[in-house]
């Protein structure tokens, strides 16, 4: 009964209607007869696990890649964009995962990129009247900012920001989120939330990719799913509850999403007294042997700003650290590591890997020096023990001589695990473990770290979601403005003295 | 069941799989052209596959193969290194100076070898300490460094006091094999073992491929980095001896544009210019088909004004073909 002309009335109900997608890459499918649909005004998550599909759809839809086979209409009209140009004059805008702003251009400068602002009759820029212009735009998201600023002067939150008001001035009416919220903190993430709102009510079409369940529900009235380069499901937020739409993401129903065990806490094995630095003064605490330290705070509230202190990346000013009892100095990062502390930067890309070297050199690049006598390297032995700590670890590789590039970022963050796990550290201090990893890698994140506590290591976990902090440590520090804001335990937090609510507000600055 | 396991031993006889395939098409696929050019010019000329006519390859090839094995390096951990064509003519005037002021032909050598290292020294310095990018910082010394050499001979070139020291450019092993090409593949040999084996060579890879992650591994990234500058030095130091004693004079002027065909070679054999990836093998093999370039059209007739081209076309070749196979993987 399809006929072409059915099909095509049915479109119309839908702002975007994709039909039977399927992207091959290499002998690799990773879409296979998928659909989204989304109505006027929708705010539509789409989940999955890491590597379900979500991506190449964004990326077809915003005309980075072109599909195999399928149709899609936009605004009841067949759309296929060759070209990212070709999708924003349609009027699809897209907001990636890792901002690249031109960083020597001003606000407006950016804004107008491609559609400057010239003289009536001489090619020449038009300074004036494109502040002007860039001016009026902001204005209209409430946005606080000179048109003039350059862009290497803001804040990832503020570039975000610039970002979405671009797509909006292009005329976008429906704007693709790819993890907007990575790398913002919860003042930012609910100024987020804002605009998309006030979008939605301009009637704009919002498609949000999170691995935040949290932000869904607060944000999103539908959803779809992947798994593995299929459409599973869509349907409403409200008739859907957290652990459904993850079960249905997984495929399994997933119990426990936290799988912390509570290990024996032993003696103090890490103290800190008055640190003070870039960013942060007065941080004393301290860690047990066994223990899983939980520290939250806002982005920039100086959480990384210590740790990479402690670890030697950046200087202290002032204020003692005390290892097993011994005060140690840490003058760079090599001092840290030769006192037994590891740290898992929040930034694996950047810090964490060389990305186009191999999986055994990049997990045993740091013990290199402690494991090899002499000036060679023993391959046999380098390919042993990498070959341990990767199936231990479980990562998931064709074989360990592949590039760190080619594994999936959950993969990736397991083998920079693996790295500081070579040499036994007394303290670990993992940044953001989990962030951009997918639900299945997060959960044995996780329990590796249950692992580790139990094994006797001391550890600092730093995370911004708070799900995360509250169900995998046995104490929560709480950073506001450089300092400490409050310690929370385990026992509170299980007995429901404490929950999300409180801890956001000591955040704030709250007593 | 004994004839599978026959089979499956025969087809895994060089223990590769279908990654460790692509990974060698990946790292020397380039050296397919070399066995072609090898192939076309036997054909095209009997002079070609004779003893001579290759020893006499090898030997021409030495002295840029001997910086190439320095640049790799260097381009490895991220750099580059502009200053050693005037680095040659120092190390020419260094050993001129020194022969003919003590006679000695072994004292000559270590002084032009250490003096090309301190100036590779001090160029890794200003590079890796105050964080300057090695184009300027190579380019500015370049000129020092040629500067340096005009002042040093009064801008003239002069005999040597020892005529057996022309022997290391013109002896040869057995009769056979000259000993510039013996000096350049135990050079390669080395390079080979100190880049590719040793935990210092690892981490000219780990500076070369993620700066900061190397920092954050707790590499000691300033010296590693001044490292490959030594290196570029001391080969470069070496690449003057040979220079030196086939011209039998030490010369101030020699050596202009040397940087460049050491830089094609790598960049031929699969160097990456963004850093982090290399090999000596392949690098080899970049310096031998620039060799061949040459070596070749002198025998079919051509002339050195098409070689030039041939080379410029040869390295945007290797480039394109290096980012096919890259993007197909």
């Amino acid at each position: 009964m399809h006929n072409n002309a059915d099909s095509e009335i049915d479109s119309c109900k839908y702002i975007l209607d994709c039909k039977d997608i399927t992207k091959q890459y290499g002998g690799i499918l990773a879409l296979k007869d998928v659909q989204l649909r989304l109505k006027k005004g929708q705010v539509h998550a789409l989940v999955g696990e890491n590597g379900a599909g979500k991506s190449t759809l964004m990326n077809i839809i915003g005309g980075l890649v072109q599909p195999n086979s399928g149709t899609l209409f936009f605004e009841g009209i067949p759309y296929q964009a060759k070209s990212p140009v070709e999708a924003i004059h349609a009027g699809i805008a897209m907001i990636h995962q890792e901002l690249n702003p031109q960083p020597y251009l001003s606000i407006a400068e950016s804004i107008f990129l491609n559609r400057e602002e010239t003289y009536k009759k001489i090619p020449i820029l038009n300074k004036k009247a494109t502040n002007e212009k860039a001016a009026d735009v902001l204005k209209k998201f409430d946005i606080n900012l000179s048109p003039k600023i350059h862009m290497e002067d803001l804040t990832l939150a503020q570039i975000q920001m610039i970002e979405i008001v671009k797509a909006v001035s292009t005329n976008a009416r429906l704007i693709l989120m790819d993890e907007p919220t990575s790398s913002l903190d919860s003042e930012e993430t609910e100024r987020l939330f804002r605009t998309i709102r006030d979008l939605q009510s301009k009637g704009v079409t919002i498609v949000y990719i999170s691995h935040r369940m949290d932000e869904i529900f607060a944000v999103c009235d539908s959803y779809s799913v992947f798994r593995d380069g299929r459409f599973i499901g869509s349907g409403s937020i409200s008739d859907v509850t957290k652990d459904e739409l993850i079960s249905l993401m997984v495929g399994r129903v997933v119990k426990n999403i936290f799988p912390k065990i509570d290990c024996s806490i032993k003696d103090v094995v890490f103290r800190t007294e008055k640190l003070c630095g870039k960013g942060f003064k007065d941080i004393s605490f301290e860690v047990r042997a066994g223990e899983i330290l939980g520290i939250t705070g806002l982005v920039g509230s100086g959480r990384s700003e210590t740790m990479e202190a402690i670890f030697g990346l950046n200087p202290l000013s002032s204020g003692k650290i005390y290892l097993n009892d011994k005060e140690i100095k840490i003058r760079n990062v090599r001092d840290a590591m030769n006192k037994g502390i590891a740290m898992i930067n929040e930034d694996r890309k950047e810090y964490g890997l060389c990305l186009f070297r191999s999986i055994t050199e990049n997990i045993s690049l740091p013990s290199l020096k402690k494991k090899h006598k002499g000036i060679l390297i023993n391959q046999k032995k380098e390919r042993e023990a990498c070959g341990k700590i990767a199936s231990k670890l479980r990562i998931k590789m064709a074989n360990l001589k592949t590039d760190a590039f080619s594994l999936s970022g959950g993969n990736q963050q397991k083998v920079v695990v693996a790295k500081w796990l070579m040499d036994r550290p007394d303290l670990i201090i993992l940044d953001e473990p989990t962030r951009g990893v997918d639900v299945g890698a997060k959960a044995e994140i996780h329990s590796l770290m249950c692992q580790f506590a139990a094994e006797g290591m001391a550890i600092i976990m730093v995370s911004s979601e708070l799900p995360e902090v509250m169900g995998m440590s046995d104490r929560i520090l709480i950073y506001h403005e450089g300092s400490l804001n409050g310690e929370v335990t385990r026992a509170e937090i299980l007995s429901g003295e404490v929950n999300q609510e409180t801890i956001l507000r000591k955040e704030f600055g709250e007593r | 069941m004994k004839m599978d396991k026959v089979q499956i031993q025969k087809v895994n006889f060089l223990k590769m799989d279908q990654h460790d395939i692509n990974f060698f098409m990946k790292r020397y696929g380039i050296g397919f052209v070399l066995l072609g050019m090898f192939i076309l010019l036997s054909f095209a000329s009997p002079r070609f596959l004779t003893v001579l006519n290759l020893s006499n390859v090898l030997t021409t090839v030495s002295i840029n193969g001997l910086l190439a094995m320095g640049m790799v390096f260097v381009i490895t951990a991220g750099g580059i290194d502009l200053s050693i064509g005037s680095m040659l003519a120092l190390g020419s005037v260094t050993i001129g100076l020194i022969m003919n002021a003590t006679g000695s032909i072994f004292l000559a050598c270590a002084g032009a070898i250490i003096i090309c290292a301190l100036f590779g020294l001090v160029n890794g310095f200003l590079v890796a300490k105050f964080d300057m990018f090695p184009f300027v910082v190579t380019l500015a010394s370049m000129l020092v460094i040629r500067g340096v050499s005009y002042v040093m001979s009064g801008g003239y070139s002069f005999a040597l006091a020892k005529p057996e020291f022309a022997q290391i450019g013109l002896g040869k092993l057995f009769g056979t094999i000259p000993f510039p090409a013996l000096i350049f593949l135990f050079v390669t040999l080395l390079a080979f073992v100190l880049l590719q084996l040793t935990k210092y060579g690892r981490y000219v890879y780990a500076v070369g491929g993620n700066i900061k992650s190397a920092r954050a591994s707790g590499v000691n990234v300033l010296w590693t980095r001044i490292g490959t500058f030594v290196i570029m030095g001391i080969f470069a130091g070496i690449a003057a001896i040979i220079m030196t004693a086939r011209i039998n004079a030490a010369q101030p002027n020699i050596g202009v544009g040397y940087e460049v065909d050491a830089i094609a070679a790598c960049v031929i054999g699969g160097t990456s210019f963004s850093g982090g990836i290399s090999t000596i093998p392949g690098t080899f093999i970049g310096v031998m088909i620039i060799g061949l370039i040459f070596n070749g059209m002198n025998l079919i007739g051509i002339s050195s004004y098409w070689q030039i081209i041939m080379k410029g076309l040869l390295i945007i070749a290797a480039v394109m073909l290096d980012k096919f196979i890259n993007r197909k993987n």
